[in-house]
This record gives C-alpha cells, structure tokens and sequence, in this order.
C-alpha cells in the first residue's frame, strides 16, 4: 500500500455509520477501496439499500473528512459488486449485538425466486441481543429503517431490531 | 415512441453524484438498454413508491405503517438510480429530477396498474377510504413480476443496468415476501379479511395482462440483447401467484377484456392527480435544495 493510500484509510477510520454510530463505514463494508489513480486519489464507496437515506450524509462526510484533514480524492459510488451484510466482520457483527441490534445471519445461497415462494423460508432463529434467548418472534419484516426487522424476545420481553440478511 | 424531452428546469446546485455500475465505466460499444425502457423501469418504482408514500402516518397498524415507508423508500430509491443512469447516457443537462419532474403524465411509462388508488373502483365523484387489501394485493402482484424481471436483469450484459438489478432484487425478495404474507394472512384471515382481499384481486387482477405485451422499448431492449422479453416470465409469475393465491384461499379471477396501456404513455385519470402532487413542489421551486 502506497504512504497516502494508507493514510486515506486512516483518516477516514473514525467515520461510523450515522444511524448506527458504533460501527465504522469500513467495518460494514460501504467503504470499498482506496487507490492511486491517474487523476488522483479514489475512494469508492457503495450505498446499502438503494433507498438508504443515509448515503447522501455518508458521502458527505467521507468528503468532509478528506478535505479536513487536505486531502485531495475523489469520492466515487460503485454499485457492483452490491453491497452485501456477508462483508460485516465479526468485530463489526459483535459490536451491532452489544449495542442492542441481532447482528444477520449469512445470506442464503441465492435459489430461483419459484422456489423462494414455495419453499417459503420460516422465520429465522434470531437471538435476543440482550438475554441471548432464542424464544424469540418476527413482529414486522420492516423496522425502524430498510435494513432492520422487528422482533420480541418472549424471554426477557423486550423488542429489538435484527438486522437483515441482505 | 418519444424521445424524452424534459421541460426547461434550472440544475439542483446539490445533485448526487451519480453511481456508476460496473467495475469499469460502460464503454463505447457495449450494450446498452435503451433510455425508454430504462425510464419504463424507473417510472414503475416511482408511481409506486409514491403511491405507498401515502400510507405514512396513516398505516392500520404501526409495524406497517413504517413497513410501507420502508418499501416506498426503496421503491424510490430503485427508481434513483435508473433515473441518474437514464440522464448520464441522455447528457447534456438532463437529471434524474428532471426526469421524475419535469416530464408530464402521457410521458411517463409506468403500467397503469401501479397509479391506482389504494381503493375499488368508483363511479363518478365518489370517494372511498384507502383499503389496506388493495394496496398489499397490488404490491404481491407487482413484486412477483419484479423478481423474475430483476433475476433476468442480473445477468444483463448492460454493465450498468446489471448492478442496479442486482440490488434491485434483493429489496425485491423482501418486498413479495412481506406482500405475500399479508395476502395470506388476509385470505386465510377473518370473512372480512378475505371478502375484502378477494375483491381487491378482482378489481386489479386484470391490469396484470400489461404485463404481458411488450411495448415497443421493451421490444427494442430486447433486441439490444440488454433487456428480458417480458413473455418469458409469466409461467413462473403464474407459479408464484396461483400457489399464494391457493395458500391465501382466494380465487384466481378469470380475464379477458381491455388491457391497460400506461406504460405505452396512455394512463387513467389517477395519474395526474398523482403526478401534480409528486411534481407540485419542484415545479413550483425549480432549482430548490433543502
Ligand atoms: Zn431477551
């Protein structure tokens, strides 16, 4: 790694995600790449949910970090290959458990959507991020954003998010 | 079928930047979708993201009325991104808001399935309350074709085009599964329920066969080899509406008649009205950020 890749890295290492600040950009995997281009410094990011409302404040703040601390790049959004919740590290994974979110499964291997309707998945075993139970149920597909699923642990009582395989 | 020419509108001085697809740009000479068929795709998200945007703050329950927010966001979200894919292959000064703003009701492509109201039909001035049954027998109709037309799209040729179907499909497994589920939940429900859910597939049952003539940017998609021949799809959609339908105790209207043209531009009167409020603000503003 060339000395100003890996000093964009750095720099932009504090930045977290701003619905869901204990986790960094890098750690959930919209940070892509950095690299030395012929027009410069390139840092690609990719966004979550198309509707994320998010990204735009994502961005910005990538730009504004860089600019702080004077460097010149370019921010630059890739869609493919799409983001997927497979990339979070199990640091990133642990750290969305403690702060009150079930982390996702791994992604199911993608199957023809034929089959997706008639083999319909039940719900999956999500363990309560608070009491570590498994007595718990899917009360909405949607949470408070895109990304998360509500549940109820029937242990301990309390509603949580899940974050979903994506 | 008309080149898009999007009216006289000052640039947003805070646009995006728009995301580019693949790992290299598209280049000169590969496949390319055809800007219509591209704007017959975003026009889709975009009626209906907005369509379920008037759920919010009105939904029966609370977990739906922020599931339907959810799903309008992404909806509009989806239709983002095809609009700034649409304007970067158009050039010139043309924008995604351009694209969703500036253009009038016969220039839009969406299937006129997608601007209806979240109600039965009526007659004359008459008005109704936004029946929840429409709106999930809509949504299950429309997402069991946008994940067979997102699946086929993955493995389009068009670099840019495949990225977007990529994401597009897996917001799309989520969006049929929380629709069937609800139409289950309905026709297997209370008399009510099912009474109500049986007559919202009757009311929309019959705009689904839109679906199935290709309009002339769907043929020319085809053509290009970027796009899915539409006909291809429909005895998986089949499979997936009729074992729903068989879970959900309801029964599969029979049909036969008129079939809608909105995405050849001719609309119902519901998509004006739907438009004047989309298009209200900017029109009005032109240029505004916020
Ligand atoms: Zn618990």
């Amino acid at each position: 790694m060339s000395s100003v890749v890996e000093q964009v890295w750095a720099t932009l290492e504090p930045l977290t995600d701003p619905e869901i600040p204990v986790v960094t950009l890098r750690e959930l995997g919209i940070l892509r790449d950095v690299s030395e281009t012929a027009e410069g410094v390139e840092v690609v990011i990719t966004p979550t949910y198309t509707g994320c409302p998010a990204m735009g404040q994502i961005e910005d703040d990538v730009k504004a970090c860089l600019a702080q601390a004077g460097i010149a790049a370019r921010v630059v959004t890739r869609l493919a290959p799409a983001w997927t919740t497979d990339w979070m590290s199990d640091e990133a994974k642990e750290k969305l458990r403690a702060y009150g979110i079930a982390p996702p499964h791994t992604t199911r291997p993608a199957v023809s959507v034929v089959k997706f309707m008639r083999h319909r998945p039940v719900p999956e075993t999500v363990a309560c991020p608070r009491c570590g139970s498994t007595h718990t149920a899917v009360s909405s597909q949607f949470g408070s954003t895109a990304c998360k699923a509500l549940y109820k642990c029937l242990d301990c009582q309390e509603p949580f998010d899940y974050f979903k395989p994506y | 079928m008309s080149a898009i020419q999007p009216s006289v509108a000052q640039d947003r001085s805070k646009q995006a930047s728009a995301p580019v697809g693949g790992s290299a740009p598209n280049a000169v000479g590969s496949v390319g979708a055809p800007i219509d068929y591209l704007l017959h795709l975003a026009d889709n998200a975009v009626v209906l993201g907005q369509r379920n945007a008037e759920w919010c703050g009105h939904g029966p329950i609370l977990e739906e009325d922020i599931a339907m927010g959810n799903v309008s966001l992404d909806y509009i979200g989806q239709a983002r991104l095809l609009y700034q894919l649409a304007a970067t292959r158009l050039g010139g000064d043309v924008t995604e808001d351009k694209l969703a703003y500036f253009r009038d009701d016969t220039q839009f492509r969406n299937y006129t399935l997608l601007e209806l109201p979240h109600n039965g039909p009526l007659v004359g001035y008459a008005v109704s309350n936004r029946d929840y049954a429409t709106t999930i027998t809509r949504n299950f109709l429309y997402g069991a074709l946008m994940v067979l037309v997102w699946e086929a799209l993955e493995k389009s040729p068009d670099a840019d085009l495949a990225a977007i179907a990529a994401k597009s499909l897996k917001e799309a497994r989520y969006h049929l599964h929380h629709a069937a589920d609800w139409l289950v939940r309905f026709g297997d429900g209370t008399d009510e329920s099912h009474q109500r859910a049986q007559a919202a597939l009757d009311h929309l049952f019959a705009y689904t066969e839109e679906f199935w003539t290709p309009s002339a940017a769907e043929e020319a998609a085809v053509a290009s080899g970027a796009g899915v021949d539409v006909r291809s799809l429909r005895a998986a959609w089949d499979g997936i509406v009729n074992d729903t339908l068989t879970e959900a105790t309801l029964v599969r209207p029979e049909v036969r008649g008129y079939v809608t043209e909105g995405k050849h531009g001719r609309h119902s009167e519901h998509l004006s009205y739907l438009l004047g409020e989309m298009q209200g603000l900017a029109r009005a503003h032109p240029g505004a950020t916020w």
